[in-house]
């Protein structure tokens, strides 16, 4: 361990690392929020979507910085519903990158999957594989996401969709970014697929995919790395984005997003608290993914760009 | 040959040009100096990383970052040359120094025909009109010997071969009559039927336009057909440097030695070809004193501490003790020269 | 080339084909068109008589082909929300649409292609770190963030801009634009840069990186050395060369503009296809999104084709294929 350690530390990945303030920064911002997101449960000073806990007269509070209307026991205001904005920003991040990392795993497993049998079996398998990930990579991720979502509430009855509301958009937004692995994982088969172990393995009469996954996985390790940081920010802003649109979260299980569209309705008569701070938190923690994620893949692999 | 007495056309004086790395500097040229004469071919000669490239580069000012010249000066035609401010330089290069590169393959822009291409170079440097940039880029794919040259001026680069190609940029490096061209391993790229044509229109093209060349190449059979005098490079620095024949035939440098000695002629039965054992050093472990030492079968324990200067050795010039009055000092065994090396 | 564009437009078909597979199943399986067309309690005998008139007993591959004709004449059934003929309510909101992504595409690539380039030519000036810094930004505030910052600054706080809608448009018959009222055109402002700012950031990093890929290459080096000014080397030699690849890119994100208008629609209540598509998905309303996704697919082979087409003005080693092997040695 100490060892593994010592050669971590000495490797070019951690150079790049360090001598990076932005990328400190962005690591540090991002397991701050991965943290408090997180333990919101015993963080957050309220239970925001508890409706026993809330109260009217709490509502359309504005941050303590601002005027004298303030209440310190709700720092960043309240909605109007009297819900503290800072505890349901805590426990709508821990939604929203819950959701990210859910639809990232949910990529990952059918991209390297499908490119897995893509690039071993290839030929009609191969050619149908590639032209699904052709034809949907004309269509952006959120309009196959939108589309999933929308055959999903075509087939559950309202009741029904809002119940596993979270598990449809996980699938939606898995099942939009799945392309890139597929194609990269692929390329890495079709390199190692010809070499002398493969053959072995036949001979002794291992199963050559399950040998080949072993080898693949390593070589894929990196650029697979790199696109799973960049595409959690952009699954979370996905999701996001569903939700504001309202076809995400609903309200009563609040996301950054669902916050965001839930404020946005009283931004016209400027509470504008109950938008900012959510969105505000979105950002910072996009960014700072998307900055490891940058980061990420100049480090590992200055030519994929 | 060289005239004695004619101000050199190019000089390189203690030319120094270093990379800053994460590990510290590298020095890749180290305190290089040289002159070239007007129409004298100088060949430079050396293993790929001894900075033969680099003080190429240097000289025409196209080094790229992260390197950068750290010490000693060019002069072309007595001006001082390497501290000039891009504008000041871009109108040197071309008009004065020529460059041709390895790769003819990658030099010309896919994008453009052979003749806007040169018709560009040309009204960049000459006021001229465009009717007359024409007939010149013309003329210049014919003297390059561009059959069908009326037509193939409107054609790109994707449509001529390899050796055509590296006709295309010799004319594109004469435009405007500079008067030296930095040739940069100008046939290594090229099938080796070819690479005698392009050198003998080299040699051909250069002593009827009285141009100076800087041939750099690690084939010494290049060398050895073109150049006037040579210099041979090892670990960035210059290990020998004289007239062709006597750098050929009487090598004063171990180095060169083994570098001669491993060239089969035609001709000579019987002999063996030599080898240099080992390999150059890399430019993070240059070992101290003679860069050359640990390879080397006349070391002595001088070699090891202090670092020879060129110095007269026969008819050329060489940077070896062994043409020292004091001589390479005590003769070392395997083991003392390890002991000694980690002093 | 006639040949390259032949095969081109087969592929095109054939995502065509594959689109309308997919609109096909949702409109046949996932919503049940009878029910789009009657009331709940039309009797069963009624229902089953219209379902053989309407050919829905018929063989899927059968109903297919039916689909796909009827969808090439622009015909895709009556909208379970509104009933109104699907493809009438989007031809009169495409407009809004086209012009939206139309100003969007313009203002990123004015803005991001000189961007790209300046930071592309001067990598280690602090303005370009700063540049990509913004851009790093603008790639991770969410769209509708963007628009509903723009809308707090500009509408709530200042009032120089309206915060939804057209404004003021001119009916030309087949035809409505924002373009001939000041109104309309003030309306534009928000929506589009809205729209663009994602798109402008991705050129703005493309035309960047293909930028100092370039700059490494050797004729530009050999360009250097032939002494030609810094203005020829930049413009006429590098971003001549950068063009292939930002063309191809920045043709699919135009595409792609016009499907994000999804989201910037529905920030700015803009009535166009996307805010219809986002009311259909809510609404389950099948035919309205089959259309959508017929129209989005159609969009985006058009555009592809006239990305090809591009190729051919600026590369000439794809022009003329058989001249590349009449080369003299």
């Amino acid at each position: 361990m100490a060892q593994w350690l010592a050669r971590a530390a000495d490797s070019d990945v951690w150079w790049s690392f360090k001598s990076s303030a932005t990328t400190v920064i962005a690591a540090i911002v991002t397991l701050l929020i991965i943290f408090i997101a997180f333990l919101s449960p015993v963080l957050a000073p309220h239970t925001p979507f508890d409706p026993s806990t809330l109260s009217l007269t709490d509502g359309l509070k504005p941050p303590v910085f601002i005027g004298d209307d303030g209440d310190w026991s709700f720092p960043l205001g309240t909605d109007d519903q009297g819900r503290d904005v800072l505890s349901s920003i805590m426990y709508g991040t821990r939604l929203s990158l819950g959701v990210g990392f859910a639809a990232v795993v949910v990529a990952m497993v059918i991209g390297i999957t499908l490119g897995l049998f893509s690039g071993y079996f290839g030929g009609a398998v191969d050619a149908v594989i590639m032209r699904i990930a052709d034809v949907q990579l004309t269509f952006p991720a959120i309009l196959v996401a939108l589309l999933i979502d929308g055959i999903a509430r075509g087939i559950l009855t309202g009741q029904r969709h809002d119940e596993i509301a979270v598990f449809v958009i996980v699938g939606a937004i898995g099942l939009s970014f799945w392309v890139q692995y597929a194609r990269t994982v692929r390329g890495s088969v079709l390199v190692e697929k010809n070499k002398e172990y493969v053959q072995a393995a036949r001979v002794i009469g291992l199963s050559p995919i399950l040998i080949m996954f072993r080898h693949v996985l390593p070589n894929v390790t990196g650029p697979v790395l790199v696109i799973a940081t960049i595409n959690l920010g952009l699954a979370i802003i996905t999701e996001a984005t569903l939700s504001f649109l309202g076809v995400g979260l609903p309200s009563t299980q609040p996301s950054l997003g669902t916050l965001i569209r839930l404020g946005n309705e009283l931004l016209q008569s400027g509470e504008w608290w109950i938008t900012v701070f959510p969105a505000a938190t979105l950002a910072a923690l996009v960014l700072a993914v998307n900055l490891l994620g940058d980061w990420l893949r100049d480090a590992l692999n200055p030519k994929l760009r | 040959m060289m005239a004695t007495n004619a101000p050199p056309l190019l000089e390189v004086k203690n030319l120094r040009v270093e990379f800053p790395t994460r590990r510290g500097t590298l020095v890749a040229v180290d305190d290089v100096s040289f002159e070239i004469a007007p129409g004298e071919v100088l060949g430079v000669v050396g293993e790929s990383g001894a900075g033969k490239s680099l003080t190429g580069n240097s000289i025409i000012g196209l080094l790229e970052p992260p390197g950068r010249i750290a010490g000693g000066e060019v002069r072309l035609e007595g001006r001082r040359i390497d501290n000039l401010p891009y504008e000041e330089m871009r109108k040197v290069r071309g008009a004065r120094i020529g460059a041709i590169f390895q790769d003819p393959l990658t030099s010309l822009n896919p994008l453009y025909s052979v003749g806007r291409q040169l018709i560009e170079t040309i009204q960049t440097h000459k006021q001229v009109s465009a009717a007359q940039a024409q007939a010149r880029a013309l003329a210049l794919l014919k003297e390059v010997g561009i059959p069908g040259a009326e037509h193939r001026i409107d054609h790109y680069p994707h449509q001529f071969s390899g050796g055509m190609r590296q006709r295309v940029v010799i004319a594109l490096a004469l435009c405007a009559d500079p008067r030296l061209i930095v040739a940069d391993e100008p046939t290594t790229a090229l099938d080796v039927s070819i690479q005698a044509q392009i050198i003998a229109l080299l040699k051909r093209l250069c002593r009827e336009h009285r141009t100076a060349v800087m041939l750099v190449t690690h084939d010494m059979g290049v060398i050895a057909e073109t150049a006037d005098r040579v210099a041979v490079m090892y670990a960035g620095r210059i290990a020998e440097i004289g007239p062709v024949r006597d750098v050929i035939k009487h090598a004063q440098h171990p180095y060169t030695k083994g570098l001669m000695g491993s060239i089969p002629h035609l001709g000579e039965r019987g002999g063996r070809l030599t080898q240099i054992d080992g390999a150059m050093p890399r430019l993070t472990e240059i070992p101290r004193g003679c860069a050359f030492n640990p390879r080397c079968e006349f070391r002595g324990a001088r070699c090891l501490v202090e670092r020879p200067e060129l110095m007269a050795a026969g008819a050329s010039r060489a940077a070896c003790w062994l043409h020292d009055a004091k001589g390479v000092g005590a003769p070392l065994s395997k083991d003392g020269a390890k002991e000694l090396a980690n002093v | 080339m006639l040949a390259f564009i032949l095969r081109r437009l087969v592929q095109s078909v054939a995502v065509l084909l594959v689109v309308g597979l997919v609109a096909f199943f949702l409109f046949r399986y996932v919503g049940d068109p009878i029910n789009g067309m009657v009331g709940q309690d039309t009797p069963a005998v009624e229902r089953e008589a219209l379902k053989q008139k309407l050919g829905l007993n018929d063989p899927a591959p059968i109903q297919f082909l039916h689909f796909v004709g009827n969808a090439a004449r622009g015909w895709f059934g009556l909208s379970y929300r509104t009933s109104e003929p699907v493809n009438r309510m989007i031809l009169e909101r495409l407009p809004a649409t086209l012009e939206l992504s139309f100003c969007a595409a313009l203002f990123a690539l004015l803005v991001g292609v000189p961007m790209g380039v300046y930071t592309g030519l001067y990598p280690r000036h602090w303005s370009s770190r700063a540049l990509q810094a913004i851009s790093l930004i603008g790639v991770s505030l969410p769209t509708f963030v963007i628009g509903i910052l723009l809308i707090l600054v500009f509408s709530v706080i200042l009032h120089w801009l309206p915060s939804f809608g057209r404004g003021e448009t001119v009916d030309l018959g087949w035809w409505t634009t924002n373009f001939l009222r000041w109104k309309g055109i003030e309306a534009l402002i928000m929506p589009s840069i809205t729209l663009g700012l994602f798109q402008l950031t991705l050129i703005m990093r493309l035309v960047r990186s293909e930028m100092l890929e370039v700059m490494r290459t050797d004729y530009i080096k050999f360009a250097r050395a032939r002494g030609l000014t810094n203005r020829a080397v930049n413009f006429g030699h590098a971003l001549k060369n950068t063009l292939v690849p930002v063309i191809t890119v920045t043709g699919l994100q135009l595409g792609s503009l016009i499907a994000f208008s999804v989201v910037t629609e529905t920030v700015f209540a803009w009535p166009g296809v996307g805010q219809l598509f986002i009311q259909s998905v809510q609404f389950v309303d099948i035919p309205v999104m089959a259309a959508y996704l017929m129209l989005i697919g159609l969009l985006f082979v058009l555009i592809n084709l006239a990305v090809d087409l591009l190729y051919f003005a600026v590369d000439p080693r794809l022009r003329g294929g058989g001249l590349a092997r009449a080369g003299g040695h």
